[in-house]
């Protein structure tokens, strides 16, 4: 069980920092292992945002090298990320092991992702024009006053919330996942994947990477495979539907457009509100009521129901 | 007592007969004990009471409504529940309960008696294991819309998602709109009446109980066949349909009725320490 919520504002910006966290913290009892964002700002023409991080949480704790590791570690990532050519405008260190940067860059992304990635414990959480993905141990109001993500402006953002039943409670199985290596792409998702190993092979053989054991990452890397393809979002997405096995509700953002996809059987929950400015899912009507106190006409998406909805 | 059997006897509601040496003993009509708790509180429906539960939580909320049962008050309005989980849950009492908004989860869950009336939507498993009395929604209804009752009318004005009445037991099922797939999945008994849509695999693996749907079904799961619709059928939805204010659009003579093929049965009326004997 875990908690997913999704909410867009159709043709304005709005502060999604806030209202994500709000409808996450009422998830809160559906998962309370991590909790995770991501919120699409307003992208800067030419530029990049890139979240990275140099260690787990828990690595934090132990070990006496682990402080100086990490500096050694962020400033293996500057000299690489000068060696490619990524010409760095902003450094902001969230965490002690969580930075955020913003950058230009024209050359290959996956190759820079993967040359970041090859230093010893850092992961790229996200890369995007807009997005920014957040991902940490803890409820959601604790990993948002970490972030500072209160005030974040935006058209749109997915969280989740999560009880960890496949694979370890640490940052790297946390939800949101990005789309390695397609910018502004991230996922969601609450449910089993029963097919996960047979579709992980099929994907490491086309030369896909997984950073996690979570079955949720499969999501996002079938999602980078079939976009690779040439499918555009909603089709990838039904595709999915029909490819992937288990039971499973999931959210995908890109960069303007918000998607849900539930599995044949619907056995994992979605309430969803639909209106010409906005839209919101969640797990739960709980959250929707975070942010919408009144009555509103809500209902649940029936089975292998795709839906994506523009910015 | 006699009154209520006649006239359910007229109605058809007793075509089906029961089976099962436990199922006979388990419910006798004619024990006037059967029909209340010795623990149900005297309640009068002109004492009206009505609190804001827009800051409080589920179990204070249902506490509440104890309170207000056992000071004798017979009509309670609840305000601004904003969809939180487990609300009004466990009721064996005669009231009429007005929730001014919508439920969460296993809203009216395990209720044996209430009238209850619900202005807005309800999340997954309203009603469930609901024994008797009304619940009448509304707006839309979650996944598993009245599982496995036994008694009583659940009714959603709206639309409901996947698995509505599964392992029904008894009662009626009002959708006044379309429903998921799966509806009706293991259904044992009683009456679920669909107005528009239904979801594919309809009444998969039903053991009995019988199914009306006004719109389309997009196919009938294993052991699911369509039944013929009787004068007493159109007598009876006529009148359950027209008390809750919904119909289907194709009237309700049009209504296409299912009932279990019964090829899966596999029955035998022994009791689990008979069946290790003959085993």
């Amino acid at each position: 069980m875990c908690g997913i919520a999704g909410l867009i504002h159709r043709g304005k910006s709005s502060d999604v920092g806030s209202e994500m966290t709000a409808m996450l913290q009422s998830l809160k009892h559906r998962g309370p292992d991590s909790t995770g964002f991501a919120l699409y700002g307003n992208p800067t023409e030419g530029q990049y945002i890139m979240r990275f991080k140099v260690a787990e949480q828990e690595d934090m704790k132990r070990g006496f090298d682990i402080h100086q590791a990490v500096i050694d570690r962020k400033a293996k990532v500057d000299s690489r990320l000068e060696e490619m050519g990524v010409k760095v405008v902003k450094k902001e260190q969230a965490t002690e092991y969580s930075h955020r940067y913003i950058f230009s860059f024209d050359g290959d992304m996956r190759r820079l992702a993967d040359f970041v990635e090859d230093v010893e414990g850092a992961e790229i959480l996200s890369i995007g024009k807009g997005l920014e993905l957040i991902k940490d141990l803890g409820e959601a109001t604790v990993v948002s006053e970490q972030y500072s993500l209160s005030g974040f402006q935006g058209t749109h953002a997915i969280g989740h919330t999560r009880m960890a039943t496949e694979s370890d409670v640490d940052i790297r199985s946390a939800h949101p996942y990005w789309a390695y290596p397609f910018n502004d792409v991230s996922v969601v998702h609450n449910g089993q994947l029963t097919n996960y190993w047979t579709f992980r092979r099929e994907m490491e053989r086309r030369g896909h990477r997984f950073m996690s054991d979570c079955d949720s990452e499969l999501i996002a890397v079938y999602i980078a495979d079939r976009m690779e393809a040439g499918d555009d979002l909603e089709s990838a997405m039904k595709r999915s539907v029909d490819e992937l096995d288990g039971v499973f509700t999931y959210l995908v953002a890109t960069s303007d457009a918000l998607g849900m996809a539930k599995d044949v059987m619907a056995a994992k929950p979605m309430v969803l509100y639909e209106s010409d400015e906005f839209v919101g899912l969640a797990s739960e009507e709980v959250a929707i009521r975070s942010i919408f106190p009144n009555e509103i006409k809500t209902w649940d998406p029936y089975e292998g129901e795709v839906r994506v909805w523009q910015a | 007592m006699a009154s209520v059997e006649h006239k359910s006897h007229d109605m058809g509601l007793h075509a089906e007969q029961l089976s099962g040496r436990t199922q006979q003993r388990f419910f006798d009509a004619s024990e006037d004990e059967n029909f209340t708790y010795p623990w149900a509180h005297e309640v009068d429906f002109d004492k009206k009471a009505e609190f804001d539960a827009a800051d409080m939580e589920s179990t204070d909320i249902n506490l509440k409504i104890r309170e207000l049962l056992q000071s004798g008050h017979g009509d309670i309005t609840i305000k601004n529940p904003r969809a939180k989980h487990g609300v009004g849950v466990g009721i064996l009492n005669r009231a009429k309960i007005t929730y001014d908004g919508s439920l969460g989860y296993f809203g009216c869950g395990l209720i044996d008696g209430p009238n209850v009336h619900i202005t807005g939507r309800v999340g997954w498993s309203c009603a469930e294991n609901m024994m008797a009395g009304t619940v009448v929604i509304e707006g839309n209804g979650g996944s598993t819309f009245g599982a496995a009752i036994r008694g009583g009318d659940l009714v959603c004005k709206g639309d409901v998602g996947s698995r509505t009445g599964i392992d029904q037991k008894g009662g009626t099922i009002i959708v006044g709109g379309r429903t998921g797939a799966f509806s009706g999945f293991m259904m044992q008994r009683g009456r679920m009446v669909i107005c528009g849509d239904a979801g594919k695999n309809l009444g998969d693996s039903m053991y009995d109980g019988t199914i009306y749907v006004g719109g389309e079904v997009t196919d009938l799961g294993v052991d699911c066949v369509p039944g013929d619709l009787t004068e007493l059928d159109v007598k009876w939805l006529s009148h359950k349909l027209g008390m809750y204010g919904v119909s289907p659009s194709c009237g309700i003579e049009n209504m296409k009725k299912f009932v279990a093929g019964k090829q899966l049965w596999n029955y035998d009326n022994l009791e689990p320490s008979e069946k290790k004997l003959v085993l």
